[in-house]
């Protein structure tokens, strides 16, 4: 079986989509916080604190869609304390980033090992099951690919129109973009810098937890450690790859999903011949080649990671 | 004129640290009025219109807005949102502009509900196209602000405040930009406005304007009012004395014989991105004893010849020579070695390095020399000995010779550049831009600094946007236009600002 084989597949296609739905979850909210000028690398931690609250929240009962919004709520949480860090006391972002990641990933770990502290392997949940439209489910092709995905895959496609709506239609769409390239822009129109920056750092955090909530609650059905395995780190990069748009976030995160996709079935099929890390590595070169590609006319908006101070210009 | 009171600043004081920014002030506006407010550099201008736009909080004082009724009402200090409701719009020297929207949503902004879900672009587009009717003031509303012209962004500034049915409208040097039709333009339009009733306040360095536009004059020194006066009876001397306090000289041009050629361009090529702004320069020669002005709009080629003199720019093709010596390798190091000095155009940036000291700054360009490194170890006690003396010969003010360099002013900071590049006693001196944004006392300094060059023997290149200093200084006049150079016709005004228009080739 070739590439072309492979790629071809059905069962290929759905792969490809729910892979990148975790990422799509992240690029959205890493996008949010950057168009409003923050750098958010607190997200690595997010995705980890909404894979355990999640989890957690559907296994002390609380129902699959309360487990999102326990999920949405963590987020938002970490999110506020890289916001406070960040805009109002203007903290470097990295930093206050990297160690919102350390933060969250090391609470969430601290929950879950005080919650269940004898257990060898979690306890499991019964997760999102794949939606099952009527008749379109049917269809040959786009059936399989499309119609049999969780409800979460199909929040994050929602997402993707929602946020690119809210941009690019709304008010607070233009005020958020204002902020990110020129915050005296929006301070001398008498909105509020800060309200704003935090707003969108606290709503894009949020949207990085359902991408974590997604891996616990519908790809698998348990909490791991280490099964973020570096998704916030790419969606940083896949953001750049997207020129801060969200239909180009989707299609980087359905590329990165597709990469991935490929060397997983390509391992099974020549994996005695190369090392099996050669293709865990694949989609992680290729999106650098196609970051490289991409970044050369990326669009930075102009305020990202500068700190803006009242009465200060 | 109606005598109706709109704007009241009662006694407003506001200090940064021990700095007195204002003390004291009292400051009122009329209906229909345009006032001018004065003073030099630090003066406290900006500080008493961020007071009154609330985004500086005064330590003491009230100001009162007239409502639409007319009576005058106490605002709410240190709230924008609460100035844009009671009517003052503030324009601001440095534009407030989100470069990635376009005009109309940078107009907009901040006056839709944010939590609306949908927008109402039509309406907004229809009173933005009625107040551009009723002003004068055009801009076009869809494309991203990133790519206007400065002239456009500036009246976008404007019609943002005009949107919020401003009352009172405060222009924070407003033509500082502007080439001298486009300022002549924009002061029309705001008279237009003023006889329509609405109340104008602009800071401005440029007598001439202030003179010609103005209906009153207030002078700030040192934070405090220190005079108010009527334009018809005030003319350039009485301002001035009231600005600095005593009289300024003006610096008087010599008559002089140029000597021998410091500087020969031949057949200058550099590219742009289109024919327009590509730099075409056949010959250009400058003598020592001579003062040669090269008058235009920014963006016309100015950057590639200043690129070109001081070495940052490789021409396509052409010869370079220095004093007789033809330049081989095109760097900055080789025309700092042949005697070029370079007063660069953007100081704050190009001028100096703002993180390292005063005294570093002064060395900067002479690292090699002995006085000023050992077997590679800089002598610090000797480049502190350099700076105090420069100091105090160019009369450098600030926090100290061993402070960040970014803590001058920018007065200062040209002072400090102006040291660095006479103590050198260069061949060739490229001076661009070199008073814009000063005031008055600093810019008096630098003409008087590039004229005891000229006496000394150096060649010097004025490159500048303003016409007055051009013609002040210059032996010579060239106007740029289109990357492309040619001799003025005739030293007036009129046909140097048409030239400089493209309008006379």
């Amino acid at each position: 079986m070739d590439i072309l084989q492979i790629v071809l597949t059905e069962s290929f296609w759905a792969a490809s989509l729910r892979i990148a739905t975790p990422l799509i979850f992240g690029v959205l909210g890493a996008l949010i916080c950057e168009r409003a000028g923050v750098l958010n690398l607190g997200i690595e931690g997010i995705f980890v604190a909404g894979a355990m609250s999640g989890w957690m929240a559907v296994w002390l009962g609380a129902g699959l869609w309360g487990g999102v919004l326990v999920a949405a709520l963590a987020g938002g949480l970490f999110g506020l304390v890289h916001a406070i860090l960040t805009v109002p006391l203007g903290l470097s972002q990295h930093v206050s980033g990297l160690g919102v990641t350390l933060f969250a990933t090391s609470v969430s770990y601290f929950a879950y090992r005080t919650a269940l502290p004898n257990v060898s392997s979690p306890p499991r949940i019964e997760p999102f099951r794949p939606l099952d439209v009527p008749v379109l489910s049917d269809l040959p092709f786009l059936g399989p690919v499309l119609f049999q995905q969780t409800a979460l895959t199909w929040l994050a496609l929602l997402m993707v129109v929602l946020v690119w709506y809210v941009l690019n239609r709304t008010p607070l769409g233009v005020a958020i973009k204002a902020v990110g390239d020129n915050p005296s822009s929006v301070d001398a129109q008498g909105l509020s810098v800060y309200g704003l920056r935090i707003g969108a750092i606290v709503a894009g955090s949020a949207l990085m937890a359902l991408g974590g909530a997604f891996l616990t609650m519908s790809a698998f059905d348990a909490f791991f450690f280490g099964m973020i395995n570096g998704r916030g780190w790419i969606c940083i990069a896949l953001v750049i790859f997207a020129n801060w748009r969200p239909g180009k976030a989707l299609i980087g995160a359905l590329l990165f999903g597709a990469f991935d996709a490929l060397q997983v079935r390509l391992q099974t099929e020549v994996g005695a011949l190369v090392p099996s890390q050669v293709f865990l590595m694949m989609p992680y070169i290729l999106s650098i080649i196609a970051l490289v590609i991409a970044a050369r006319g990326a669009d930075y908006p102009r305020a990202l990671l500068q700190p803006w101070f009242k009465g200060q210009r | 004129m109606a005598s109706e009171k709109v704007l009241s600043l009662n006694g407003l004081s506001k200090r940064f640290g021990s700095i007195v920014a204002n003390k004291d002030v009292n400051l009122s506006l009329h209906r229909g009025e345009v006032l001018a407010l004065l003073g030099e550099n630090g003066a406290g201008k900006t500080t008493l219109m961020n007071m009154l736009f609330g985004h500086y909080l005064p330590d003491e004082g009230s100001v009162e807005v007239a409502d639409e009724g007319g009576t005058l009402q106490p605002l709410p200090l240190g709230q924008p949102q609460a100035a844009i409701a009671a009517g003052v719009g503030m324009v601001h020297q440095h534009f407030t502009l989100a470069e990635n929207l376009n005009a109309l949503d940078n107009i907009v902004l901040g006056s839709e509900d944010l939590r609306a879900f949908r927008r109402n672009r039509a309406a907004a587009r229809g009173k933005i196209s009625d107040i551009m009717k009723r002003s004068g003031l055009t801009a076009p509303l869809d494309v991203p602000v990133g790519r206007l012209s400065v002239g456009e962004r500036q009246r976008v500034e404007i019609l943002k405040a005009l949107y919020r049915d401003v009352r009172i409208l405060v222009l924070d040097e407003p033509t500082a930009v502007l080439t001298p039709q486009e300022a002549d333009t924009l002061f029309e339009n705001i008279g237009a406005m003023a006889r329509d009733g609405l109340s104008v306040i602009f800071i401005s360095h440029k007598l001439r304007e202030v003179l010609a536009f103005s209906h009153r004059i207030a002078v700030l020194r040192h934070g405090v009012n220190v005079g108010e006066i009527a334009t018809a009876d005030a003319d350039e001397r009485t301002i001035a004395r009231m600005m600095v306090g005593a009289d300024t000289e003006r610096a008087e041009r010599s008559a002089m014989e140029p000597g021998a050629p410091v500087l020969s361009l031949r057949d200058i090529r550099v590219p742009g991105r289109s024919e327009r702004d590509t730099l075409d320069i056949p010959e250009l020669e400058v003598r020592s004893h001579e003062i040669v002005g090269i008058a235009g709009v920014s963006g016309n080629g100015q950057a590639a010849l200043a690129g070109v003199i001081s070495g940052t720019v490789q021409p396509q093709s052409g010869t370079i020579a220095i004093g007789g010596d033809a330049v081989r390798e095109c760097s900055p190091t080789t025309m700092i070695h042949l005697g070029v000095g370079r007063i660069p155009e953007d100081r704050h940036h190009d001028g100096i390095v703002g993180s390292m000291s005063v005294a570093e700054n002064m060395v900067i360009e002479r690292l090699d020399d002995q006085e000023v490194q050992k077997n590679g170890l800089l002598r610090r006690e000797a480049i502190a000995r350099n700076a105090e003396r420069l100091a105090e010969a160019y009369d450098v003010r600030g926090p100290g010779i061993q402070a960040p360099a970014r803590l001058l002013s920018g007065g200062n900071i040209q002072k400090l550049i102006l040291a660095r590049v006479f103590e050198e006693a260069p061949k060739l001196i490229l001076a661009n831009q070199p008073t814009r944004g000063l005031d008055m006392g600093a810019a008096a300094e630098v003409a008087r600094r590039l004229l005891d060059a000229r006496s000394r023997g150096a060649g010097i290149i004025l490159i500048s946007e303003d016409l007055d200093e051009v013609l002040g200084l210059a032996d010579r006049i060239l106007v740029i236009h289109d990357g492309k150079l040619g001799a003025a016709h005739a030293r007036d005004r009129e046909t140097i600002g048409l030239m400089m228009a493209g309008e006379m080739a």
